[in-house]
Formats: C-alpha cells, structure tokens, sequence
C-alpha cells in the first residue's frame, strides 16, 4: 500500500433501490488506494450492486460516491477511470482476441500500430500470447479469463474491478488464477475490488474484506479480523465454519453469557487439550476423513460441536475424550443472524 | 426413445401435407411453359421459352415490378428503423403497458389487412391526401415493423447486456458502442428481418389495393389479371418472377439466422 | 488517461450521460418513433374509421351524414348482413380446425424426427410456401380448378368422375362446379394459410423437452398416452397461436372467395363492396368492427392461454 494512503473509493450512507427492494442499504465504505478489496456476501446480499455503482452501472438512489476524490453519481460508466471484469467475461464474441484487447483504446482513438502493441503487452501481462487471432468462442474458460483481464487493465484503470472473476471455473484452474491475480495486484499496484460470494477466495486474496448481508455491510476488516473476531453470528457463521454458542450454553463453555463463536481448529483432543486454559470431557459422536484433517463431531455438556482432529488422530465414534480450548478462541459477538 | 423412428402413418401424412403445400406451386411453373396461351389446358400440349420473351417486352409489367421494388425498399428502409428501436426497448425491460407495446406492434398483421387497408384509405380520404408511392409505403411499413422487431428481439434477447456493459466500462460512448458492439451482434437478424419484410412487401396485395390509388404493383398487376384474365401466359411468367423475387430474399435470411445462432451459442 | 474532470465535458455527451442515469427516459426516447408511428398512422386511421360507422348515408343523394346515429348498425344487424358473418365465421373456424389438424403430422415429425439437414429442409419447405406469394398460391388454384385442368384431368384419368358429380349434387357444399363451391372455397384457404399453422406448432413442440416424453414412457405411458398427456397439451398452445394467423385471415380475406367460390358474399367481400362500389363507408366500417370484435376475444382468449409466447 501507498502511503499517505489516498481513498481510491468512498461510499457515504449510499442506497440503492430497485422497486420495493433495498439491494443495498446506508452503506458506508472506504477503500484504500492500492488495496486488494474484497466483498463478500450470499447472493442478494448487494455485493454485486455495490460494485456495479462503483462502475457506473447503476447509479444510486441516495447517498454519496467518490472515485479518487472525485463525485461519481452521475457520471456514465465510459467517463469513469475504472475497468471491470464481468461474471459472464463479456468478450465481444465477434471480435479477435487482440481486437478485444484492444477496444478501449480504440474508442478512444489510439492508433492501430500503438493499440495492438499495448494490447499485446497486457496479454503478456496476463501470460497469453499467441492467441491473438483467435475468437472468444475458441479459448478454453480460463483463457477467457485471462483475455477478460487483460482487456480491463489495457486502459490502466485506477480501480480494477472484478464480478466473480472466478466462479465459471473449475478448482485447479481457480487456485491458480487466485495466485495470478495476486501476482498481479503486487506488480501494478492498483486498487483492485473483488467481489466473491466464496469465503476461501476473500480471506486468501484479500487485503481487506467486507461482509455483506441484506444489502448491508456487517463487518470490514483483514481476512484475520473477520475471521478470528465475527461481530455477528451471521460473519460466524458464513465466513468459515464455526460452532456458535447460545448466550445460555456459551457459559458451560466458559464463556460469557453472549452469542459466542469457538472454531472447529481451536478445539483440540486428547493429549493437545493438555496445556489449554479450558479442558472437558467429551464424546465422539462421528468422524469425517477430510484428507489434511478429520473433521470431528463432539458432544460437550450435551451439545453437538465439530472439531478439527489431525488425520492421524482417528477415533471411534462412542468414545470418551479430554478437548480443550484457549479462553481467547471464545469470541462473544451479536446475535444478528441471516433472516431469510 | 427417438432412434424408435417414427410411425408410417405420420410419415406418410407428414409427407402428404408436404406434397399438398408444393404441388401447386410446381404447377405454376409448368404452365410458364406451357404452348397453350388461351387456356389451362392440362397436362400443356408442348412447352416453350416464348412468353418469357414476352413478358420481358412488356413496358406495364416493368413499371409494375419497379414500382413493386421501390416501394419494398422504402417500406422496410423504415420498418428496419422503427421495428430495431422497438426491439432494443421492448427485449430487456420490463414496464407498465410493455404487453399493450408488443400487441400493438403484431396487430397490424394479426387484423385482417382488409381492414388496415379500409382504415389508411378512409384516413387519407378525410385528410385529402393524393394516393402516391408515399401512400402506399405507409401502410407497407406499418405491418413490416413487427417482422423486423420479430427478428431483432430475438437476437437482442441472446445478445448478453454485460457486452453493452463491458463496452461502456471500456470507455465507448453510446455511438461507439452501437457501432462495434451492437449492430456487429445484431446485424445478420437485422438483415434477415429486412429481408423478410422486402419479400412481405413486394408481395402484398391487400392493403395495397386500398392504398395504392391509380398506382399499378406487380401484385396488383396480377390481381387484375385474376379478376379478368386478359394475357394468361404473360401472367404465369409474372408468377413464376413473384416467386423468384421472394425465393432468394427468404432463402438468404434463413441462413442469416442460422449462422446468427450459431454464433451466438459458441460465444457463451 | 484524462481527467475524470475533462471528460464530463461536451453537450452530446452530456445528453447520453443524462440518457445512461435515466433508463426510464432511455427507454422513452427508442420507444418514442414506432409508437408514434403505429399510434398515430395506425391507430389513429382505425379509431377514425370506427368513428365513421356512428355516420349513415343518406340513400338518396349518396352522400355520408356526418352526425351521430345508431342507423347503420341497426342496418348492419340486417338478415342478409347477418349471414355474410355466420358464413365467414364458420368458414374461418373450420379452414382453423382443418389446418389444425393437417399442421400437426408436418410440425410433429419436423421437430421431433428430423435431424440435421433434414431439420433444415423441412423448416424451408415450410418456411417457402408461408413467405411466398399469396397471389400466387391463389392463382395456381385458378389453374388446378380450371375445367380444362389438372383435377379434371386427374378425375378422367382415376375414373371417378361420376364421384364428384355425386359430391357436387349435395346441398350447401356443392355447386355447379369445384370452383364455384364452398367446398372450393375452403381448400384454397386452407391451402394458403397452413404454413401459419404449422410453425407456430413447430416451434411449440420443439419446446417439449425430449427427457418429458422419455420420462413418460419411463412412467409407463404408452405413446398413445404420451402423446395425449403429455405432447398434445404442451403444443396446444401453439396451435392457438397458429389459429390466430388462419382465422384472421380468412375472416378478412376478400380475394379467395371472389376468385374461387359461388356469388355468396364473405366479411370482406362485404366490406370491400361497401366502401367501393356502394361508397357506403359508415357501412364498411360498421363492418369492419364485426373481425376486430372477434380476434378481440380470440387474442384475450389465446392471451390466456399462453399463445403469445409461442408465436
């Protein structure tokens, strides 16, 4: 990051409705110049709404948006020095690779010698040369990707955004386009906003994540912070898996009467519950082989808990066993869940 | 299930219906060249190329078939403009009274055209408009816009709005975007609708009678002959060159839109 | 890059900007020109001829009234006027069963059977006879009809004649010759308007997913049972589309009937008289309303039952 930090994107107390509908409500943000941004959230939660009034795709229906210090309703999308990657990529199906790449430098009257050099070099930046004359319809998903940002970071955009870059692709192909977009954002530095309803992908790529519900931002904070310290049930709960505790049962947990988180890895078994502030006797009621791990259901003072095991710690389902935990694993939070 | 093939019985009335749709227009082209110029004589007594050459001497029947062929480019010249606007507003939102739009933009060809014919005819009457090529085009595009919007709507419907989008976002002004995005996306629907609405035109009679006044189309052309057979041959080369005309434009447009489609598809 | 500043600069663009924030007004602008040109070139000639039938014609001097009366519609409720409806309207509904039934063997085996090129022959052997011309069709029945014909010669050939002279002897759809019967009458519109039948189903039963039917048979179902449960109700409402195309058309058509059939007169014979020779045009536009009135409760009836979706 930059410093002095300059505000790449600000959003003051901004709605948008559609009809009846709040996509998003009273949302206030800040992100940083040269942060890797994320918003996460279920889908409806207004994640995508808020990148679009970013873009200029919608504009909103109260409230205040800056880019770079500069009023943004009510600019068009074009006027706008940011660039986005779509869901769908969007490649204009009946162009060439290179004339996509190419196409915002084209309406904006660069020659064609200098737009197709400038072209070629953000596709090298994205690692996919000799495709130039190819159709969209011949590259595989994850070419598609890579020329979808390309096109975007062609017009050296100050904030770079990206609608679920990766959710059309399969597994192996996404591990790896997660290390090559951060490859990216450390070589360009720019702002990028990333916008995912995969919580693996927010807290692995992130700088920073904002949690999205109901049209609302519920949490900001490092991929640490939302996940070690949820305020709400609600980031417990989708963020990660957690067993959340009730106000009643947080106490026989040794907690504080309040909604409390404990994650499944802070609950250890057998002889590793040892040296922990907090030890009980529990149950097994059944173990899952994970591969890494073995994800283990527990019964502690009567409630159902899932605990993470090492592989090698296999257990029979009926047995007694010591678990511990650090008092600091016991995170209190609101009660505020996900209302449906 | 399908490679159970289909029962003979719906073959054979499958086929039957076929052979029910396109014998008689075989036999239109038989009679072209038929020697027998007095009447339908059957099967013809010899056959000949002489009234092809008749026809092409006769001045009436080229004043009609231009007159038949400007009007067609006038009339979907328009409709392609009026119906594409249609179809880019009607094909993603949703408003109040978007049903009444689309019914309004199919009724002039759901009506009956005898009565858009009686309802543009009695409209110039009170205004005291002269019939003219103009009058005629009137009600020609009027009942093209919907096959043009037919076609555009379609492909409007496939043509995914993030392209729009990515275009805006890339930095294109709404003209650029048209430009390049758009009309590269939509034209061969927009081609084929133009070319169904040519082949409607060209070919209307009904409307046309109403609206045409003193003035003679090729279909008018031959209604008269139906009427009061006068040059029997002549009329059957004119068939055969009414058939022709619509042939090709319709033949092109089917293929517009197949590869239109195919396109499209591999795009996603 | 320029300045956000710079680029919000220019008056075009600040027109399209406005036009981009406000969809609503977008929208207002594309739908502005065909509607203007349907409302007020259509509409507009069809309001202010339906006006005209509140008119009347003074019989003597020929000339119309111009003041508000009921008289041509009590004249339109005349016996003989009733008849031209009945007649066209019964035509209309039977030419639409007809279609109906000879469409579904071409439409089904079209979509279901037909493959590759075979798929795109059938579509254009369909396709052709729908978009070529109407007059032309018309004229080669003239042709096939004729007395010195093919079907005389046909007749000749199968020897039965005998058979027709029997058929035309009957009452109401004989006649003195094929040509000049009801019964001609009605082939030729059926022969004109069945491709209009046919797509619409077509592409209602290409609609019918193929694992629906596989998992009828699963169910049990025979292909009778399918086809009765399962493929005739979801084509149906194509049919309803398709009829809208056949009977509109025969209800308006003016020129079958007068170049091949008897001397009974037809809606749009009917209309075309008045306006033309009679110059009766309250009449004809009294007329007029009678097809409008029908397709009314014909379309709000296919409305309901889906039809526009197929279409």
């Amino acid at each position: 990051m930059t410093s002095p930090s300059t505000t790449a994107v600000l959003f003051q107390n901004v709605t948008r409705h559609f009809g009846t509908v709040r996509a998003v409500d009273g949302v206030d943000l800040k992100i940083e110049q040269g942060e890797f941004f994320a918003m996460l959230g279920p889908s409806g939660s207004g994640k995508t709404t808020c990148l679009r009034l970013i873009a200029g795709f919608e504009q909103p229906t109260a409230g205040h948006i800056e880019i770079f210090n500069e009023t943004a309703e009510g600019l068009a999308p074009n006027r706008r020095d940011v660039n986005t990657v779509f869901q769908d990529y969007a490649l204009f199906p009946h162009m060439t690779v290179l004339d996509n790449v190419a196409y915002g430098l084209m309406v904006r009257g660069v020659s064609r010698p200098d737009r197709e050099r400038r072209a070629r070099e953000a596709l090298s930046l994205v690692r996919l040369e000799g495709m130039d004359a190819r159709r969209p319809a011949q590259l595989s998903g994850g070419q598609r990707q890579r020329v979808a940002l390309a096109r975007a970071l062609v017009n050296r955009p100050k904030v770079l955004l990206l609608d679920e870059p990766l959710g059309a692709l399969d597994l192996k192909l996404r591990e790896d386009m997660q290390e090559e977009l951060r490859r990216l954002h450390k070589q360009l530095g720019l702002t990028f906003v990333f916008v995912t309803h995969d919580q693996g992908e927010a807290l692995s790529m992130a700088d920073r994540v904002a949690v999205f519900n109901q049209g609302r931002i519920v949490q900001v904070g490092t991929p640490e912070d939302i996940y070690q310290r949820p305020t709400t049930r609600f980031v417990a709960e989708f963020v990660g898996s957690s067993n959340v505790l009730t106000p009643d049962e947080a106490p026989r947990f040794g907690g504080v009467s309040h909604w409390t988180s404990l994650r499944p890895e802070a609950i250890l078994i057998g002889s590793a519950a040892e040296a922990m502030d907090i030890r009980q006797p529990a149950e097994v009621v059944d173990q899952q082989f994970q591969g890494a791990m073995r994800k283990t259901l527990l019964k502690i003072n009567g409630r159902e808990v899932w605990s993470l095991a090492p592989a090698a710690q296999a257990l029979e389902a009926g047995r007694t066993v010591t678990v511990g935990w650090a008092q600091g694993a016991l995170h209190a939070m609101k009660g505020e869940g996900a209302h449906v | 299930m399908r490679s159970e093939g289909s029962s003979l019985l719906l073959k054979l009335s499958a086929l039957g219906g076929l052979v029910f749709l396109h014998g008689p227009l075989a036999i239109i082209l038989l009679y072209a060249f038929t020697t027998e110029g007095k009447s339908y004589q059957f099967p013809p007594p010899g056959l000949t190329l002489q009234w092809f050459a008749v026809a092409w001497n006769r001045p009436d029947i080229w004043a009609a078939l231009t007159l038949s062929v400007n009007v067609a480019l006038i009339a979907t010249g328009l409709a392609l403009v009026l119906g594409t606007l249609a179809a880019a507003a009607l094909s993603r939102t949703r408003f109040w009274g978007r049903d009444n739009v689309s019914l309004l933009l199919i009724l002039p060809l759901a009506l009956p055209g005898i009565i858009t014919g009686i309802a543009l005819r009695s409209a110039f009457n009170l205004m005291d408009l002269p019939y003219s090529v103009f009058t005629i085009v009137l009600g020609h595009a009027t009942f093209c816009i919907v096959v043009v919007y037919n076609n555009a709507v379609a492909r409007f419907r496939r043509l995914s709005p993030s392209l729009v989008e990515a275009s805006f976002d890339l930095g294109a002004d709404a003209f650029q975007t048209f430009r390049h995005v758009v009309l590269p996306n939509i034209g061969t629907a927009l081609l084929a609708g133009g070319m169904l609405a040519f082949a409607l035109s060209f070919d209307e009679v009904i409307v046309t009678t109403f609206t045409a006044g003193q003035q003679t189309t090729l279909p008018i052309w031959m209604l008269n002959e139906l009427v009061r057979p006068r040059d029997r041959p002549v009329t059957n080369v004119v068939a055969v060159l009414v058939m022709a005309v619509t042939f090709f434009p319709i033949l092109a447009a089917y293929w517009l839109t197949r590869e239109g489609e195919h396109v499209a598809g591999g795009s996603r | 890059m320029s300045d956000l500043a710079l680029r919000r600069q220019g008056g075009l663009s600040a027109v399209i900007d406005t036009l981009y924030r406000r969809p609503r007004i977008f929208l207002a602008v594309l739908l502005a020109p065909p509607l203007l040109w349907l409302g007020v070139v259509y509409l507009g000639s069809l309001f202010a001829l339906l006006a005209q039938s509140f008119f009347s014609l003074d019989d003597f001097s020929g000339v119309i009234v111009r003041e508000f009366t009921l008289s041509t519609w009590v004249q339109l409720l005349a016996p003989a006027n009733m008849d031209v409806i009945v007649r066209t309207v019964t035509m209309a509904a039977l030419v639409t069963v007809a279609d109906g039934i000879m469409a579904f063997p071409i439409a089904y085996y079209a979509a279901r059977y037909a493959r590759g090129p075979m798929k795109a022959a059938f579509y254009l052997l369909v396709m052709m006879p729908l978009w070529s011309s109407y007059l032309v069709k018309v004229y080669a029945w003239k042709l096939i009809l004729a007395r010195e014909g093919i079907y005389t010669w046909v007749l000749d050939k199968l020897g039965i004649e005998a058979l027709l002279d029997w058929y035309l002897s009957l009452p109401v759809i004989g006649g003195p010759s094929l040509s000049a019967s009801y019964t001609g009458t009605f082939i030729v519109f059926c022969y004109v308007w069945l491709p209009y039948m046919i797509l619409p189903v077509q592409s209602a039963l290409e609609r019918v997913p193929g694992n629906l039917i596989e998992a009828s048979a699963d169910l049990g179902a025979s292909p009778r049972d399918t086809f009765r449960h399962v493929i005739l109700p979801l084509a149906f409402p194509g049919v309803v589309a398709g009829s809208i195309f056949t009977f509109s058309l025969t209800l308006g058509d003016y020129i079958i009937p007068q170049i091949v059939g008897g001397s009974q007169y037809y809606l749009g014979q009917a209309v075309y008289a008045q306006q033309g020779t009679a110059g009766n045009i309250p009449l004809a536009a009294a007329f007029s309303v009678v097809p409008i009135l029908i397709m009314g409760l014909y379309l709000a009836f296919a409305r309901k039952l889906g039809a526009f979706d197929a279409l």
